[in-house]
């Protein structure tokens, strides 16, 4: 249902659009009105999907702000957005991080700025797309479309080994989605073969109940695609490359929304429509996401660039997301979507004080600062700040997510939980040491003692990132609020596979016996047991 | 005895009777007013688009289903032969185009060459509408001789001889297949009319190995026209050597005529010897989207690596082939629809960046295009993108509808490989925007400003053909879906 009757959804994902025809007609011997052009359009697509936040029903799990135009008949493809609680905060966090990320790129960039900005813009129309696409069909090409940007963003302005980190970004994260591609072209098949009806709504494959082992060959094929994505241990080796060769801005809108793309799909897709594999690969991925998180935590100790280590950081980080996710309990999965966010809010204030660091030295080695709280006594507390968020310090935004997703753990499995609970202690480790290092004790080096602290510009792109720490630390109920009603539905479906697996023939927990998903799978229960 | 005359119907040849006759004045024009022969790309221009015009609104213009034999059963018009016949005038107009500024630079003779071309396209067309096998032999070699010539053209240059005279010879010796492919099967069967084929095979099933004989003879004369391995090693000497808008052209008409007349032969003649051709057609198609795309990867020259890259798309096409029925069928021709407008932009824009006898070729001799002349990087990475498969393009689109054919039909496996080798095809797509925009270009950095490079109005038109063509089949391709689906009613 569209309660406002506006395709908010298509302004929103496609407005940047209009920044792009903007810039292309200007000139690139004027910068300076480039980069403001393109903050403004981002920043009104912030102002837009405001609404979103403020209509937003969190009662129920429909899908809300629904748009629906068929656009491929033939093979029954359709326009189709929406959103529900899970990815309205993503779509919030894309909005909001895309215009602090190009108000940091302003003095970082200065070549081909022209070129620069309209990559930006492409690749926050394609995120957004992403998170808002019901269609496997548009989900697919926007998620493919966002690989091009990306490329070139890292490719034309980034470090030394750019073009290296680049296509290694692109084939790597390519091999993945044609796996998925293919997935969802057999998806799509056999749902004509089930329901008779040629389409590639999500909704639909939702409702959907492949036989077991069938759902395990789909479960792994999107489960690739997504690995890759989040990044989970083995598939995370593009992420260092990408993450340090990328300029700031591309580091933080990689970190801070493309990632959480690998960990929407799981929710999205995998875990609804394939809810029998899922809890299957339960072992699996605990073990990877447990892995994920000691072995991240471990190397980012060992780093000597602050931005690898914030990078393998990241890895560490979203196994925290993943094993909530897959703890299956309410708990776990809400603390999963709050710790995207809080990640995406805590890393890429990272990267953008990184960013701050290497403007003033063209270097992240830690060995070449120390002392640099003396003078940039400022920029030190907002450091310190946002190294406690990504700690999971309580007070600030990361304790909560941590904590949701340490219950979940435990009450899943309290291995994993205690396997867990090491990774935060390394947490603190490396994002200490590192701080030391690099802000505390004397001035070794000549030059950092001409350093200048924090400008203008720079307190605008922080302090708004600082703001949400803090709220969602002291008072996250409002946006967990908006996510229960679509993690307790998901959770009833996938829980609902769960007790039939353990209890045979006849569930006999039911946790809403009103639930007209219930009622609908007693039936299709047929279809489970008897397959095609 | 009886004379009995045949009845003939001229209107059903009406297209190729226009191009014919305006490949004809411009050979005359040629001969008794060479001062204006600048005029004569032009005029071959408005030949196509006066035959194009004749394509679409003949035998009738409403009547979708209608499939009008003549000839005695030699001939047909029908919308699948529609449908090609407006991808190989869609394709020699975008030649013409890019040839009119090319042509003067090189020194060729514009009689000639344009001719030539019309030729061929006449040959395609008698190759789409043929349903004997002896017309379509007969088109076969229109469009082969031309072609034949075509690459050899720019006679200065001793790469372009030598593309001409291995195109001749491999050629030459293909088609010598093909013919004894047809001997063989006119041998087991007594007829070379496909009508006449299919009922028979079908009446008396197999006979001996002559009709298998026969048909893996057919497959070794159209595989080589279509570039598919192992008949493939003329490919990447021959696109080298000929003359870019040539290449361009050979890329997409040829291959389309190929296609057109190779899965005319089998859904019409062989279908009832469907499970002998199938491992064949698997295997080849495998092979030759490996081989390709391998191969590919480590070549240095643009001509040369989209050579092998042509070479692996021919091996999708198999696929879709393969996966034969509505999905399938139909996606071949969609895909050779998107595959002419991105493989003739591309050399578009290779024919006007090589520079003056195309010097300038290697993958390093586009370092820093995307800077200096920023409009045609854009382009050449559009066309790039369509062709390594990525969304929104029309390469995306064709690759996806051929995918779902190979899935709906149960050849994953095909389909795993398909998609495995599209990622490996984008690292060599990927090279080329490196070099563009990536890499500083070389004249940049001796003198200090890039040579200049002049970009003709025809030559952008047929760039933004193409790009537009490119787009809209990727972002809306509705109205070419349903344009494809209505040639099936002709393939009964």
């Amino acid at each position: 249902m569209n309660s406002l009757t506006f395709p908010i959804l298509s302004l929103i994902t496609f407005f940047p659009l209009v920044g792009i025809l903007i810039v292309l007609f200007l000139s690139n011997q004027r910068p300076n009105l480039i980069r403001w052009v393109t903050f403004l359009t981002a920043s009104i697509t912030f102002l837009f999907s405001l609404p979103l936040y403020f209509y937003f029903d969190s009662h129920t799990w429909n899908m809300q702000f629904v748009e629906n135009v068929p656009w491929i008949q033939e093979f029954g493809i359709s326009y189709h957005m929406g959103i529900d609680g899970i990815s309205i905060l993503l779509i919030l966090l894309t909005t909001f991080l895309s215009p602090l990320a190009i108000l940091s790129t302003f003095t970082a960039v200065t070549e081909r700025v022209k070129g620069y900005m309209i990559s930006l813009l492409f690749l926050e129309i394609g995120m957004l797309g992403v998170f808002c696409s019901l269609d496997f069909f548009l989900f697919y090409v926007f998620w493919e479309v966002m690989l091009i940007p990306m490329y070139f963003i890292i490719g034309i302005w980034g470090g030394p080994r750019r073009i290296y980190a680049a296509v290694k970004f692109f084939i790597y994260t390519m091999s993945g989605s044609v796996l998925m591609l293919i997935a969802i072209l057999s998806l799509y098949f056999l749902n004509f073969k089930m329901t008779g009806v040629y389409t590639f709504n999500i909704l639909t494959y939702h409702e959907l109940s492949i036989p077991a082992n069938i759902q395990f060959w789909f479960f792994l094929a999107f489960f690739v695609a997504f690995a890759i994505k989040v990044p989970m241990f083995p598939f995370h080796t593009w992420l260092p490359d990408a993450h340090v060769e990328a300029p700031t801005a591309g580091s933080v809108i990689l970190a801070g929304v493309l990632l959480k793309m690998g960990t929407y799909g799981f929710l999205r897709f995998s875990l609804p429509i394939f809810p029998q594999a899922s809890i299957d690969f339960i072992p699996v991925i605990f073990t990877l996401a447990v892995i994920g998180i000691i072995y991240g935590a471990m190397v980012s100790i060992a780093q000597e660039d602050i931005k690898k280590l914030v990078a393998y950081s990241s890895v560490s980080h979203l196994g925290y997301c993943m094993l909530g996710m897959f703890a299956l309990n309410i708990e776990g999965v809400q603390g999963s979507i709050i710790q995207m966010i809080n990640h995406g809010l805590s890393t890429g204030a990272l990267f953008l004080i990184v960013g701050m660091l290497y403007e003033r030295r063209h270097t992240r080695l830690i060995s070449e600062y120390g002392g640099i709280m003396k003078v940039m006594p400022v920029f030190a507390t907002m450091f310190l700040i946002v190294c406690f968020s990504s700690m999971g310090v309580p007070g600030l935004n990361g304790f909560i997510g941590e904590l949701l997703i340490l219950i979940g753990a435990f009450k899943a499995n309290i291995w994993f939980g205690l396997a867990t609970t090491i990774g935060l202690v390394f947490g603190a480790v490396y994002l200490l040491w590192m701080y030391k290092r690099v802000m505390y004790g004397e001035i070794t080096k000549e030059e950092n003692k001409k350093l200048k602290d924090m400008n203008g510009r720079e307190y605008a792109y922080l302090l708004p990132i600082m703001l949400f720490i803090f709220w969602i630390g002291l008072n996250p109920k409002p946006f967990l609020d908006k996510t229960t009603a679509s993690v307790e539905h998901l959770l009833q479906r996938v829980n609902y596979q769960k007790t039939i697996s353990e209890n045979g023939e006849n569930p006999t927990i039911i946790k809403d016996e009103n639930s007209a998903i219930i009622k609908d799978n007693v039936e299709k229960k047929d279809l489970l047991n008897n397959p095609l | 005895m009886e004379l009995i005359i045949p009845v003939i119907n001229f209107s059903s040849l009406y297209p190729e009777i226009i191009v014919a006759f305006f490949a004809l004045t411009v050979l005359m024009l040629q001969a008794f007013a060479p001062a204006y022969s600048k005029y004569f790309g032009y005029v071959s221009l408005v030949g196509v688009l006066i035959a194009t015009l004749f394509v679409i609104y003949s035998p009738s213009a409403f009547d979708l289903r209608s499939v009008a034999y003549s000839f005695n059963d030699l001939w047909v018009v029908d919308n699948y032969c529609r449908f090609f016949k407006l991808i190989f005038l869609l394709g020699t107009g975008l030649t013409i185009l890019i040839s009119i500024s090319y042509a003067p630079n090189e020194g060729i003779q514009h009689g000639e060459y344009f001719a030539l071309i019309l030729f061929a396209t006449i040959g395609m067309m008698i190759m789409a509408s043929g349903v004997d096998l002896i017309v379509i032999f007969l088109g076969l070699e229109l469009m082969s001789i031309s072609l034949y010539v075509l690459c050899g053209v720019t006679r200065s240059r001793m790469i372009s001889n030598e593309a001409a005279l291995k195109y001749f010879l491999l050629g030459s010796f293909a088609t010598g297949f093909l013919l004894y492919g047809v001997a063989l099967l006119y041998g087991a069967t007594g007829t070379t009319s496909l009508k006449g084929l299919s009922e028979i095979i079908l009446k008396t099933g197999l006979q001996g190995h002559i009709e298998i004989l026969g048909m893996a003879f057919l497959v070794i004369g159209f595989g080589f026209k279509i570039a598919a391995v192992p008949f493939h090693m003329w490919t990447p000497d021959v696109y080298q050597g000929a003359p870019a808008p040539i290449t361009a052209f050979m890329s997409a008409g040829p291959k389309a005529a190929a296609f057109a007349a190779l899965v005319r032969v089998f859904a019409t003649a062989l279908p009832s010897l469907q499970s002998e051709w199938i491992v064949l057609i698997w295997i080849l198609a495998v092979l030759t989207m490996t081989v390709g795309n391998i191969i590919a990867l480590v070549q240095d020259n643009i001509k040369r690596m989209l050579a092998y890259s042509s070479i692996a798309h021919t091996g999708y096409i198999l696929v879709a082939f393969l996966a034969a029925g509505e999905l399938g069928t139909t996606s071949i021709l969609f895909y050779m629809l998107a595959y002419t407008f991105m493989n003739i932009g591309a050399f578009a824009i290779i024919s006007v960046l090589g520079g003056k006898g195309e010097e300038k070729v290697n993958i390093q001799d586009f370092a820093g295009i995307g800077y200096s002349h920023p409009i045609a990087a854009i382009a050449m990475s559009l066309f790039l993108f369509s062709l390594a498969g990525i969304p929104p393009t029309a390469g995306f689109m064709g690759k996806f509808y051929i995918f779902s054919a190979a899935i709906k039909e149960g050849y994953l496996g095909l389909a795993i490989i398909g998609v495995i080798n599209s990622v490996v095809s984008v690292y060599y797509y990927l090279r080329v925007t490196v070099a563009m925009y990536m890499k500083e270009s070389a004249a940049t950095l001796k003198s200090g400003t890039p040579a200049a490079v002049i970009f003709s109005p025809a030559l952008i038109i047929a760039i933004l053909i193409s790009a537009y063509g490119v787009l809209r089949m990727g972002i809306f391709p509705s109205a070419y879906i349903t344009m494809v689906k209505q040639t099936l009613f002709a393939l009964q």
